[in-house]
């Protein structure tokens, strides 16, 4: 079954605030082995210009993904998850993620489409800190594979 | 913000410096845990090929943030990047051996845009496919 259009537009509540730690961001860059100071010490990132040490360009997934699971785990949307790949991702950043930030995420379904048998969900999550400053917009293309025939 | 490359210092068709990034079973497991990504497609080669992979494969999004590494040591400050996107076109299979994947990125200006940014596109291969498609960047320069 092809995936309600209905859904285009909906928005999700925020997810609970994320609170981003120096440890989170140094743990993350080990896991992609980057060794950039700008991640590791306040000094270095401060003198980029930052108030503590700044957040890898991928990093802003760990708060968007909680509030895209909101998505993808709707049951009255029902997508069959184990069908679902990750087929895009872009973020787009109003200003850097820090160390310190409290970051809280919404998603909203985008767009739902069908192609070539696969049902594609757009999501968008806007991030703000819970105090309400825009930091960043993050949107997921999920593909699940094959759901869209009969 | 303070990137180090100055805007008047590139043109259409300059290339940020490439890199290789080896991937192995222990890279993927401590993307899960940093990401909180714990997919068993990642780490688990029984049902990732029980599912259809060729082996475990990596995170779409550890392909990307790896990728992204050659934009944020050319700029020199990691919020240079003010856009980035991907669209993840083939999947990354990471053996169980001392090896692993090994994925090579490339970059290059291809347009010179307002307030000193420039767009940047990658390509990413990893054994000879390509697997990001149009991967490309805002990067704004000094």
């Amino acid at each position: 079954m092809a995936l309600d259009q209905g859904y285009e537009g909906r928005t999700y509540p925020a997810t609970e605030p994320y609170l981003v730690s120096r440890e989170k961001i140094r743990e993350f860059a080990d896991a992609i082995g980057d060794n950039s100071p700008a991640y590791r010490s306040v000094d270095a990132a401060r003198a980029l210009g930052h108030r503590d040490v700044v957040a890898p360009p991928t990093f802003a997934i760990i708060v968007s993904s909680r509030a895209a699971a909101q998505v993808t785990f709707d049951p009255a949307l029902g997508l069959d998850y184990s069908r679902v790949v990750h087929g895009e991702q872009s973020f787009s950043y109003q200003r850097p993620i820090t160390a310190g930030d409290r970051l809280v995420a919404v998603a909203t379904v985008e767009k739902i489409r069908s192609a070539a048998g696969n049902d594609l969900l757009t999501v968008s999550c806007a991030l703000s800190t819970a105090e309400g400053e825009p930091v960043a917009t993050a949107r997921s293309v999920i593909v699940a594979r094959g759901t869209a025939k009969d | 913000m303070t990137a180090t490359v100055l805007f008047d210092s590139v043109q259409v068709g300059t290339e940020l410096p490439a890199q290789s990034f080896p991937l192995q079973r222990v890279t993927l497991v401590m993307y899960a845990g940093a990401s909180g990504d714990f997919n068993v497609i990642h780490w688990n080669q029984r049902v990732a090929t029980s599912v259809g992979l060729p082996d475990v494969i990596a995170h779409g999004m550890l392909t990307m943030a790896e990728a992204g590494r050659v934009l944020t040591d050319w700029a020199g400050d990691p919020a240079a990047v003010v856009e980035y996107g991907v669209r993840f076109t083939r999947v990354v299979a990471v053996p169980d051996d001392d090896t692993g994947a090994l994925l090579e990125v490339t970059g290059k200006v291809t347009e010179l845009l307002d307030g000193r940014k420039v767009r940047v596109e990658l390509t990413a291969t990893a054994a000879g496919d390509k697997v990001l498609g149009q991967a490309r960047a805002v990067v704004q320069l000094a």
